[in-house]
């Protein structure tokens, strides 16, 4: 019989890991070199690389001509690349045929939504430098323009007035610590209108054009706001919110009209990346909070009426391929709509793209609540939340997290789908390549183009995906230590 | 019975007030009729020991008294409020009923410092400076008030089960629900959560406690209540009902988890 009993006395201690368990050896050994394929497969690697990237950096680095009046003055022995046809058209691929003298409308716009977004997109940034950065912005901008430098003399003082107070706004809010929320809203509240304002200019909006259209817009917004206002100290939350929005919307209605006084700038005038943005801004922005309603909506089943629509959308809209949606929007609109009733041809591209967007983000909403356990529901039940605040604070924060990969994946496959209404004829950044080559003067330059676009696209694209990485890092809690 | 047993249950103090009232209460899954003509009587500061073997509905009829599961027939009134199909009543029930779930349910996306806030600040409009303080003191009461900023991912099982309960007593409800508060637990764990719902009982709170911790029952509950098949089969005094069973079932169940 051998004795079993056993008893360990002292502890052992941790020992550092053998050498050949760390360092670049030991990764290159592992990764690279674990097997005789694989290093048959590195070597193969390596020497396709060899024959791709030298000629490549080549072509468009090393010998390129940076500058050329037309495509002769890249056609000698040796020419690399004809960037200077990427130079002499850039106003085109970036702004189409917009007005060279409003070409700070666009520009305004899409700086302030980058100044917007950071602060939002980047919880760390912190708040002094982001409402200072703002507010710095906001002045040089109000200097700029009311000084008229360059070539915007033509600019009226009223718009630099309206966008620096707008922008002085946020910053100080966001500087006075309001809530981040809160600024959000602001944003949200203001944003879209001061686009649209400065992009387009002033609607022509009929019923604002008679003393009694003016007369009733009026009351809407002094009734609005007092009903809010009276409400708010009764308490009564239905009342707040619909006195508020009556008055948000003849406010919103009277300003557009207005429209700080620009020049119209026509909608088929918009093109290149600048449409391209404005597409996939508006679908990004209308898609992921319509998606969730919708997405909520299907898992309604208390409602059933309520599900069957949103199913009923879901499912039409994802069946049928965009170029489809966009070419009814196009054409079958018009047949449904009242006689006189008009929709801008951008306009309708947008509401077919935000529309597939939003179907498409339905469902990835939808797996995203699929995957959240039924015990955080009832645990929210339990405490007593109310529907709303159950999603808003449990289950929507952790369902979209659980989704931002197929979140933002979406959103590249809208960007990049954007690309399909150059087939109803909006010209945007692809159509406004293919069509720059066939200019006489520049023939023959498609690889230019196409290699700049695909530069922007891979840009945006990438710019996304890296954020959702971000975004995904930041939110991880589980095991953060 | 009650006064000669040495538990600390039976001689703590129980008021004439009903809790909770259930009369005639069914409900069925479909066609499965899962609870079957259950009456019972709750008064404040009872503490109230359910168990059964497993699909014996008992863990259906406490979530029924704070609507997480719906009835179909009879009433249950909690705190005078009876759940109907009125959204108002049920959110009043929830304010004043806690529950701690076998799983803990905490919410991982929050610090335990907010997922204590969360409730009082959004349901009973607490401002989230007093929120704060009242959490602190009930993490301080189980124990872990170091772990505040931890998010829920980076504490033991049972490290999470008592922030679960600190999580219902922040609302401070006047009735604590426990669906099987241990069985998820390695067994070195299990004692610190018995521990802090000791601590509770002592401290008068009137709790229902589905669990198969006989020990706890015997020291705490002052009334057990076995059920099979979706009814109460038989309810008792903890002495009572451990030593003398009634019922054939009673005695077949106890002995099988009592003797293995």
């Amino acid at each position: 019989m051998t004795d079993i009993s056993y008893v360990k006395t002292e502890r052992h201690e941790s020992l550092p890991p053998p050498k050949s368990e760390v360092g670049i050896i030991h990764w290159l050994r592992s990764n690279l070199f674990s097997t005789w394929y694989n290093s048959i497969g590195t070597v193969a690697v390596l020497y396709l690389f060899y024959l791709v990237v030298p000629p490549l950096v080549d072509w468009a680095l090393i010998s390129p001509v940076w500058d050329a009046q037309s495509n002769q003055d890249c056609r000698f022995e040796g020419a690399g690349a004809c960037w200077g046809f990427i130079g002499a058209r850039i106003n085109l691929f970036f702004y189409g045929f917009y007005d060279m003298e409003n070409y700070w409308r666009p520009t305004l716009v899409g700086l302030m939504l980058l100044f917007l977004a950071i602060p939002i997109l980047f919880e760390q940034v912190p708040r002094k430098v982001a409402s200072g950065g703002f507010a710095l912005f906001a002045l040089f901008w109000a200097i700029w323009a009311i000084g008229g430098i360059g070539t915007v003399a033509s600019l009226n003082l009223a718009v630099a007035a309206g966008v620096f107070l707008f922008l002085a706004a946020v910053a100080i809010a966001s500087y006075l610590k309001a809530p981040r929320s809160a600024c959000a809203i602001a944003v949200v509240a203001a944003f879209p209108w001061l686009s649209v304002s400065l992009l387009y200019g002033p609607l022509n909006v009929e019923s604002l054009q008679s003393g009694f259209g003016i007369a009733i817009y009026a009351i809407l917004l002094i009734g609005g706001g007092a009903l809010g206002l009276w409400s708010r100290q009764r308490r009564d939350a239905l009342g707040t919110m619909v006195g508020f929005l009556l008055a948000y919307a003849a406010l919103v209605i009277i300003y557009m009209s207005w429209g700080m006084d620009l020049t119209v700038q026509p909608t088929n005038t918009f093109g290149g990346l600048m449409l391209t943005l404005v597409l996939s801004v508006v679908a990004i922005g209308v898609s992921l909070p319509l998606g969730i309603v919708l997405a909520l909506g299907r898992r309604a089943h208390t409602m059933p009426a309520v599900q069957m629509l949103c199913i009923g959308f879901i499912e039409l809209v994802r069946a049928v391929p965009l170029i489809t949606i966009l070419f009814m929007a196009q054409f079958m609109l018009p047949l449904f709509l009242p006689e006189g009733v008009n929709f801008d041809n951008v306009v309708r591209a947008l509401v077919g793209v935000s529309m597939f967007a939003s179907a498409y983000m339905a469902e990835v909403v939808r797996g995203g609540l699929q995957a959240i356990p039924k015990g955080q529901f009832e645990a929210a039940d339990s405490l007593g939340l109310n529907f709303f605040l159950k999603m808003r604070l449990i289950i929507l924060p952790q369902a979209l997290k659980i989704v931002i990969p197929g979140i933002v994946s979406t959103f590249i496959g809208l960007f990049k789908d954007t690309s399909l209404v150059s087939i109803i004829g909006l010209m945007d950044l692809l159509l406004i390549a293919k069509s720059s080559v066939t200019d006489s003067k520049w023939l023959g330059l498609e690889h230019e183009a196409y290699f700049f676009i695909a530069l922007i696209y891979f840009v945006f694209c990438f710019g996304m995906s890296r954020y959702s990485i971000y975004l995904e890092r930041k939110l991880h809690t589980g095991h953060k230590r | 019975m009650a006064n000669t047993a040495e538990s600390t249950g039976a001689a703590m103090e129980i008021s004439d007030e009903v809790a909770i009232q259930i009369n005639g209460m069914h409900k069925w899954y479909g066609d499965f009729h899962v609870l079957k003509d259950i009456n019972l009587t709750v008064h404040r500061g009872e503490r109230i020991v359910v168990c059964g073997p497993s699909g014996s509905g008992k863990s259906t009829m406490i979530r029924c008294i704070n609507r997480l599961e719906e009835h179909q027939r009879g009433s249950i009134v909690v705190d005078d409020i009876e759940l109907t199909n009125d959204l108002k009543n049920i959110d009043a029930v929830r304010m004043e009923v806690g529950m701690v779930f076998q799983h803990f349910n905490l919410f991982p996306h929050l610090t335990v410092l907010e997922n204590c806030t969360l409730a009082p600040i959004w349901v009973r409009k607490v401002p989230k400076k007093e929120a704060i303080e009242s959490a602190m003191t009930y993490l301080e009461r189980v124990k872990i008030p170091e772990q505040a900023h931890k998010y829920p991912g980076q504490l033991s099982g049972g490290q999470q089960q008592r922030v679960a309960i600190a999580r219902s007593l922040c609302m401070n409800p006047r009735i604590m629900l426990f669906d099987e508060p241990t069985s998820a637990l390695d067994p070195e764990m299990i004692s610190e959560v018995l521990d802090t719902m000791i601590d509770l009982a002592q401290s008068g709170m009137t709790m229902i406690c589905v669990t198969h911790e006989m020990g706890f029952a015997r020291k705490v509950a002052n009334r057990v209540i076995f059920m099979d098949g979706g009814e109460i089969i038989e309810q008792n005094e903890p002495e009572a009902f451990f030593n003398n069973p009634q019922n054939e079932r009673t005695k077949l169940f106890l002995s099988q988890i009592l003797n293995h």
